[in-house]
């Protein structure tokens, strides 16, 4: 690619114009960009064409992948709620390679280490590329430019909206289904599979030109209560085993042990109650990380203290969640996805845990979702520089880690706070420029490590609140000296090629980043 | 663990090591090896160096670090191979991400190690800010303990915010690392920034520990423990190496001695240990070497060391000095260690050991005044004031009289609260300068 094929956007990035043939918005500023035009339909269907007596089943996922009229070049869609224990991803991707199909776009909602053998599916042609995040071994693969098609990496709301708005079209989108019926009725909360909530499903069982469900738990119609509804799905496949539920939520969730990521943890906690937003009937995000989950335990003795209730609580739910609404310190988890056998029994069984979608909670075509309604979100990241912007897709040396989630959608909350180490061993977590920008630190308002607590100058509200607290609060430049200080200087900028290898898009679509094909080092 | 190949120098009890550091006869052949490989290791390099006679340098350096800071690997390895006066060696490094003064630690172990007598200065510069002198009598609730070859426990250690950090060269110590060790503590007080918390090395048992004064004292550490002592005399031995050491080096701060009691003699001789020297501070006991000792077994409840630990208090208490609890080993039960602070203090105790950062708010908690005392000796204090100004020789607090050492022990305690942040800096007893003079 030569110069002129990229344009410099408004975060200062150097950005590809076009991407996998199709042209791009560069990156325009925070609520700069409002696409026009009416939203993306799948074809219309007639119910004279399935079956009058509700029973879709097929013999087998090729035979499903056929009926839909599989080919060459077409995008499969799958879905990330049976995390690392998934084994449906694959079983389609290989039915389809079984078929003889190439170049296929694969769209996950996210991948994950189990996903491994894609790399051997795209060496051989069956995968021309992945629209999602590419974790571990395959972010690996793409960085070194092994991945033929050029990566995109979304947000959760991004994929709903890249959906809603057309860029992404879907195919054939496969859900695994926990428990469903013959009809194509389908639910997380119940089966050996069980995993909570299929919200990240929601969207293609609604846009794609096919869907399939593919469960190991078929009831009789009807499966009650239904995420899914049968009425948007084509065709039911019956497998053996979905998942491997030991991977698919952990028997317990574990809180970090490490002394200094639970001294950030209550840093955490301490911010919320002194800056005066852990109030009655204040909201907060919290992931499963060992630090999110650290600071609810703190918020938990806090809140009690001060006889304060959360209104609702938006999670990633583990048993520490399910805990605050059984003691009455919250009226309501907003339930994202489900990481540990207490969640997935609470969403089961208590009216007041409900499952959430990426539509209700950051869709950007939404008209309004929950995430800016939060009072405060804890996430992590891997960098962050001095002007807050922050990293979570790439190592510090630009080698592609992780998705991006749902942490965009998140920066929209009242109070965004990353929740991160200084420094891991000798790599500075807190830097003078981010690898790759994957959210602008105008919306990151708080940053805690172990060595002090950095507020966004652009806070001065913050900053006015927690003045007189007895919490180490610093400048984001001043930790950044002492850390550099410990690792002996600042780090030399990774060595990146030219060459493109996936982009990042912000929330609304456009390209706020490109990550690189890393130079190989001798 | 990797360990010395030829050179291993230290070991239990030995007293030829701290000669190879200084002198060590340069071997051509000579290898040696130091610090820690594998994936599981963080924070610390292992370093390898064979000495050849001919064909310069050369280096084989992998790194999880490659990317940011190979060139600066690079350059700091080749800095030390310089000062060391190494003309001709293979040296290979594998690197987990340690900080410049943990690589120099292990390159340097490896070096002398391979026999190589450093002609040049190898320590870092100094990049820890210079911490103040500490008092005496200063607030010694919490004192954390970190293993004197772990290089990652030390970098955070103070933003735990204990009143000191303990780097031990002793029980954690591996007979064959000690010289390691050694290296390692000696870079990590010129380099570290414990965040106020006093400096304390445990060295070895005599008379290695007399070698362990040569390579730390140099470096100003606050305190030096003592390990196993059984009579005075060890006690103004280490004083003397101390004192012979501060000199050498112009170290102008005090370096106090904690002795550290473990066993039936050391408690009979308690006294004299506290007053063997006027830089003793404090005096502990170590209750898992006494009980073992004693041949009896050690109770979460502790009764079986009452008699010991008290006689402790009162041998300190006679010379002046502060009496130290020793540590309490079970990690996960946080209502066991606030019972046994609070019946520690209750004992006359005025701090403990801790093994894990978790330890150290709970044992602050279990060491400071109850509010009720705290308001108590507020007024007792304002009540002196207010004879005092009134030219009163009669201090009285409501229809009662109190004594004069009444007034001091809460002098004693509204200063101690002071320092501890259980008075806020507005509450004003009108305490005099002997209030303030530790906070």
């Amino acid at each position: 690619m030569s110069a002129a094929d990229f344009v410099v956007n408004a975060a200062g990035r150097r950005v590809p114009r076009v991407v996998n043939g199709v042209e791009q918005v560069p990156y325009q500023g925070v609520g700069a960009y409002r696409p026009e035009g009416a939203r993306h339909g799948p074809p219309i269907r007639s119910c004279c064409d399935y079956p009058a007596n509700g029973d879709k089943r097929v013999a087998d996922l090729k035979t499903a992948l056929q009926k839909c009229g599989l080919r060459d070049g077409m995008t499969i869609s799958t879905h990330h709620h049976l995390r690392n224990g998934d084994r449906v991803a694959l079983m389609a991707l290989q039915a389809a390679a079984e078929l003889g199909v190439k170049d296929l776009r694969w769209f996950p909602s996210a991948s994950f280490p189990c996903h491994e053998p894609v790399m051997e599916l795209m060496d051989r042609g069956v995968v021309q590329r992945i629209e999602g995040s590419m974790n571990g071994p395959l972010g690996e693969y793409t960085s070194h430019g092994k991945m033929r098609g050029m990566g995109v990496l979304r947000s959760h709301g991004g994929r709903w909206q890249a959906v809603q708005d057309g860029e992404v079209r879907i195919d054939i989108a496969v859900i695994a289904a926990p428990t469903a019926d013959p009809f194509g009725n389908a639910d997380g909360s119940h089966g050996p599979s069980a995993c909570g909530s299929l919200g990240f499903a929601l969207v293609d069982s609604l846009y794609a030109d096919h869907t399939i469900v593919v469960t190991d738990n078929l009831v009789p119609f009807p499966c009650i209560p239904w995420q899914i509804q049968g009425n948007n799905v084509d065709h039911v496949v019956v497998v053996d085993s979905i998942g491997d539920p030991s991977k698919i939520v952990s028997g317990t969730t574990q809180i970090t042990k490490s002394p200094d990521r639970v001294l950030i943890a209550e840093y955490v906690a301490r911010f919320l109650r002194d800056a005066g937003i852990m109030r009655d009937g204040f909201s907060f995000q919290a992931g499963a990380g060992g630090i999110a989950l650290a600071f609810v335990q703190f918020l938990k003795d806090m809140m009690k203290e001060a006889g304060v209730r959360a209104r609702f609580v938006r999670g990633g739910s583990t048993q520490f969640l399910v805990d605050l609404l059984n003691e009455g310190l919250t009226d309501y988890i907003l339930d994202g996805q489900t990481f540990d056998l207490a969640g997935v029994a609470s969403i089961a069984s208590d009216p007041r845990h409900v499952a959430t979608s990426p539509f209700t909670s950051y869709n950007y075509h939404g008209k309004g979702n929950f995430a800016s309604m939060v009072d405060a979100a804890v996430l992590g990241a891997t960098e962050v520089d001095v002007d807050f912007n922050a990293n979570v897709n790439t190592h510090s040396d630009g080698v592609l880690l992780h998705g991006i989630g749902g942490w965009q959608n998140c920066l929209f909350s009242g109070c965004t706070i990353l929740a991160v180490p200084a420094f891991r061993d000798r790599i500075p977590v807190i830097v003078d420029r981010v690898a790759t920008l994957t959210g602008p630190g105008e919306l990151i308002d708080v940053v805690v490590t172990e060595r002090g607590i950095a507020i966004n100058p652009r806070r001065t509200d913050l900053l006015e609140a927690v003045k007189g607290s007895t919490l180490p609060i610093r400048t984001i430049e001043e930790i950044k000296a002492e850390v550099e200080g410990i690792m002996g200087g600042k780090p030399e900028p990774p060595r990146l090629t030219d060459t493109p290898v996936a982009v990042i898009k912000w929330v609304d679509g456009t390209v706020i980043d490109t990550v690189w094909k890393v130079e190989e080092l001798p | 663990m990797k360990r010395a190949v030829h050179h291993s120098i230290g070991g239990e009890g030995g007293g030829a090591g701290d000669d190879a550091v200084t002198s060590g006869m340069s071997t051509p052949s000579g290898t040696g090896e130091a610090g820690r490989r594998g994936e599981d290791v963080r924070s610390d390099c292992w370093a390898s160096v064979e000495v050849s006679s001919e064909g310069g340098t050369h280096l084989e350096l992998t790194s999880k670090v490659e990317a940011m800071f190979g060139a600066s690997l690079r350059a700091d390895i080749a800095r030390t191979l310089e000062s060391a006066g190494l003309a001709h060696a293979r040296v290979r490094v594998e690197d987990q991400g340690a900080v410049p003064w943990v690589l120099g630690a292990r390159l340097e172990a490896a070096l002398v190690r391979a026999g190589i007598a450093p002609v040049g200065d190898l320590r870092p510069p100094r990049t820890a800010p210079d911490p103040p002198a500490t008092a005496r009598d200063r607030l010694r609730r919490s004192r954390l303990y970190l293993p004197g070859n772990e290089p990652k426990f030390m970098i955070n250690a103070g933003l735990h915010a204990p009143d000191a950090v303990i780097l031990d060269l002793e029980d954690s110590v591996h007979p064959g690392e000690k010289d390691a060790a050694r290296l390692l503590v000696r870079n990590a007080l010129r380099s570290v920034d414990f965040k106020g918390a006093e400096r304390m090395v445990r060295i070895n048992q005599l008379p290695l520990g007399l070698e362990d004064l040569d390579a730390v004292v140099p470096e100003a550490p606050d305190v030096i423990l003592v390990p196993k002592v059984e009579r005075a005399d060890e006690v103004v031995a280490v004083h003397e190496r101390i004192q012979e050491r501060r000199r050498d080096a112009g170290v102008g701060t005090p370096v106090w001695i904690m002795p550290i009691l473990e066993s039936a003699q050391g408690i009979e001789n308690a006294y004299a240990i506290a007053a063997a020297a006027d830089t003793v501070v404090a005096l502990t006991i170590g209750v898992e070497d006494y009980t073992a000792d004693l041949g009896i077994v050690k109770t979460p409840e502790g009764t079986e060391t009452v008699w010991a630990r008290s006689r402790l208090v009162n041998a300190a208490k006679a010379a002046g000095v502060q009496a130290i609890d020793s540590v309490f080993g079970d990690v996960a039960d946080e209502e066991g260690l606030l019972d046994w602070g609070r019946q520690s203090r209750a004992m006359g105790f005025e701090g403990m050991g801790c093994i894990h950062p978790r330890q150290i708010r709970i044992i602050h908690e279990a060491f400071a005044p109850s509010g009720t005392e705290i308001e108590r000796a507020l007024a007792i204090v304002a009540a002196f004031h207010d004879a005092n100004a009134k030219g009163l020789g009669v201090v009285s607090l409501g229809t009662k009289m109190i004594d004069r050492p009444v007034v001091l022990r809460a002098q004693r305690l509204v200063a101690r609260a002071r320092a501890a942040g259980l008075i806020p800096p507005e509450v004003e007893a009108g305490e005099g300068d002997s209030g303030r003079s530790e906070a």
